[in-house]
């Protein structure tokens, strides 16, 4: 094992959207780990790896990378591990980063265990904050823990210390196209015949309309909906707001929604500038993937229910009967401003 | 392999119950631990999940599912409702250094490969694709990678084919699907389907069903010596927010006011 002293820098994973550039997360994260780097004066390097990088190379330049380390090959289209995970190893051991940040995305969650794993090394999952401890000047990783019911902060003594980071933590800094910073392009030996498992296909559920993680207005609703039926209602609120339908883990389970629009800790994590929840109680699990909203509001015939406890605004009541009023207002009062 | 079906290793880790009030946790944060009470101990879910999955693909193919736990303190009642859902043999690691803090992903994923090790055989290992207490969604990896064999993450589907595991491994926007040779470690997500209940029946079976516990110091595992992050601090989220309650006469006319006082205060 190395000691800590020989690692240095901060690298970040970067990931690409399918039109080529680095995705928002990416961008969060390069923020981020820019401001780890910053208080320990030390610098930021990102690593690219996939197929026609030229663009996202410079992208992570201008994002404040003085290095960004690109593995280029058409066999790295798609995310695999048998691939990924040596052109991660070698590099880290080459690089010697002493902390690594991956995004909590399907490759980031997938991809760190194993480096950490084989690395002998520390990781914390699912990140909502990443600090540097004055006095150690190690990583402090917090993350939520019991579905959001407490925040545990994590440290280690081993090298690199690693962490997935959810959406919304990092902010994003202004790219500076000016940026000095250099790529280094890997050889890679990207040969999938070898490798254990095989990608054989990727099958899109991609719903229609606004996507859920980017919908500046976000309905949701919960078991207490009773139906498939009952989300049409909640699609028709949400298409009069520009906005999109989630929905927590029951509705989910039942069949009700697609998996896709599952909000929380294991659904999808969203913060859009409202969020309407509707007949949902509010599990600890469901709030931990919504709480960062900009304005909750929340409908339920419960008024002991946790999720007024959350919300800024809260009508009691049978949620049919109060969404159908909120329907009708809101569409007088969206012709009013036309 | 073995000469009929597979033998399935299912790990399972005993939680506080998820699904209990958000009241009945505790952050107990002078002592750096989140304390319950008044909720009883469950399998965490999708570590039920993987239960499930396995016991589709035993009545598919036969085979063998060893449930394997490790932990402080085990309930019986819990182990003993698990393994009436159809599964054929229990192994415990009991030991009182095995709680939240004495332990962490490395050192458990440690521990169970090397029970997992020690089985006569095993084809196939599952596990939830994180547990509920922890959500750090590790341990599964890591087994693979201390018993040196592949893994496949966040399962919504598993299928044998031949000699191969076919995966449909879930996105945020669909699946992908990945195929693997035996012996495997697969994490399981809940897209896979909720865990059955037991006949009654099933219930006096598992009953009969011998239950071997290991130690750590037998396995040969130093638990503390795998231990690589230590949980140096545990705070209570502060989420919590003025709620101002709409009213109206009617519950429709309190919808309205609702669409009102969004307007007034500019979020709409």
């Amino acid at each position: 094992m190395t000691s800590s002293g020989e690692h240095t820098g901060v690298l970040v994973f970067a990931e690409c959207s399918s039109g080529g550039n680095v995705t928002r997360l990416t961008r969060e994260i390069m923020g981020l780990g820019g401001e780890l780097a910053d208080l320990l004066g030390e610098d930021l390097s990102a690593a690219l790896i996939g197929s026609g990088l030229q663009e996202p190379g410079r992208e992570l330049v201008a994002l404040g990378a003085g290095r960004v380390y690109v593995a280029d090959d058409p066999e790295l289209s798609t995310y695999n591990p048998g691939l990924y995970v040596p052109v991660m190893r070698d590099l880290i051991g080459d690089a010697r980063p002493g902390i690594v940040v991956f995004g909590h995305t399907p490759a980031g969650q997938d991809l760190a265990p194993r480096l950490a794993f084989e690395m002998g090394t520390a990781l914390t999952t699912d990140c909502v904050k990443l600090d540097i401890d004055a006095q150690s000047r190690r990583l402090l990783a917090t993350k939520p823990v019991y579905g959001g019911v407490g925040l545990g902060s994590y440290r280690s003594d081993k090298s690199p210390q690693m962490a997935t980071v959810r959406p919304r933590v990092g902010r994003e800094r202004e790219p500076d196209p000016a940026a000095a910073g250099e790529q280094v392009m890997l050889s890679v030996d990207a040969d999938a015949t070898g490798a254990a498992l095989r990608h054989v296909r990727t099958v899109g559920e991609e719903a229609e309309g606004v996507r859920l993680e980017d919908a500046p207005v976000v309905v949701s609703g919960g078991r207490g909906i009773g139906g498939p039926e009952g989300f049409e209602k909640l699609e028709a609120v949400a298409g009069l707001l520009g906005g999109a339908v989630g929905a927590s883990r029951p509705p989910c389970d039942l069949g009700w929604m697609p998996s896709t629009g599952q909000v929380g800790i294991t659904g999808k994590n969203v913060a859009p500038d409202l969020y309407v929840a509707v007949a949902l109680s509010g599990s600890s699990q469901h709030l931990s993937g919504m709480t960062d909203s900009g304005k909750i509001v929340a409908v339920n015939n419960d008024p002991d229910a946790t999720i007024f406890t959350v919300a800024d605004y809260g009508v009691v009541g049978e949620w049919s009967e109060v969404v159908g009023g909120f329907t009708e207002a809101l569409r007088g009062l969206l012709s009013e401003r036309e | 392999m073995s000469q009929v079906g597979l033998d399935i290793v299912v790990c399972v880790k005993q939680v506080p119950d998820p699904e209990g009030p958000s009241s009945s946790f505790t952050v107990d944060e002078e002592n750096v631990r989140v304390v319950t009470s008044g909720i009883p101990p469950v399998v965490s879910p999708f570590d039920e999940n993987a239960l499930e999955a396995a016991l589709r693909l035993k009545k598919a193919g036969g085979g063998r599912i060893t449930l394997l736990s490790a932990g402080t303190k085990i309930s019986n009642p819990v182990m003993l409702k698990a393994l009436a859902t159809g599964a054929d043999n229990l192994v415990l690691v009991q030991d009182g250094s095995l709680d939240y803090s004495g332990t962490d992903s490395r050192s458990t994923a440690a521990l169970l490969a090397a029970a997992i090790g020690r089985m006569d055989a095993y084809d196939l290992v599952l596990t939830g694709r994180q547990a509920a207490d922890t959500n750090a969604g590790q341990v599964g990896v890591g087994i693979a990678g201390f018993l040196g064999i592949p893994a496949i993450t966040f399962a919504g589907k598993i299928d044998i084919a031949g000699d191969k595991v076919v995966v449909e491994r879930v996105l945020p926007d669909g699946y992908e699907v990945v195929e693997g040779p035996l012996p495997l470690l697969v994490t399981v997500s809940h897209e896979v389907g909720d865990l059955r209940y037991p006949h009654i029946a099933e219930i006096k079976r598992a009953k009969e069903i011998p239950v071997a516990r290991w130690t750590a110091e037998e396995l040969g595992v130093d638990v503390k010596g795998e231990k690589v992050t230590e949980l140096v601090g545990i705070s209570a989220p502060r989420i919590s927010r003025r709620c101002e309650l709409v009213e109206g006469d009617t519950q429709r006319e309190a919808g309205e006011n609702l669409a009102r006082a969004l307007r007034r205060d500019g979020v709409l």
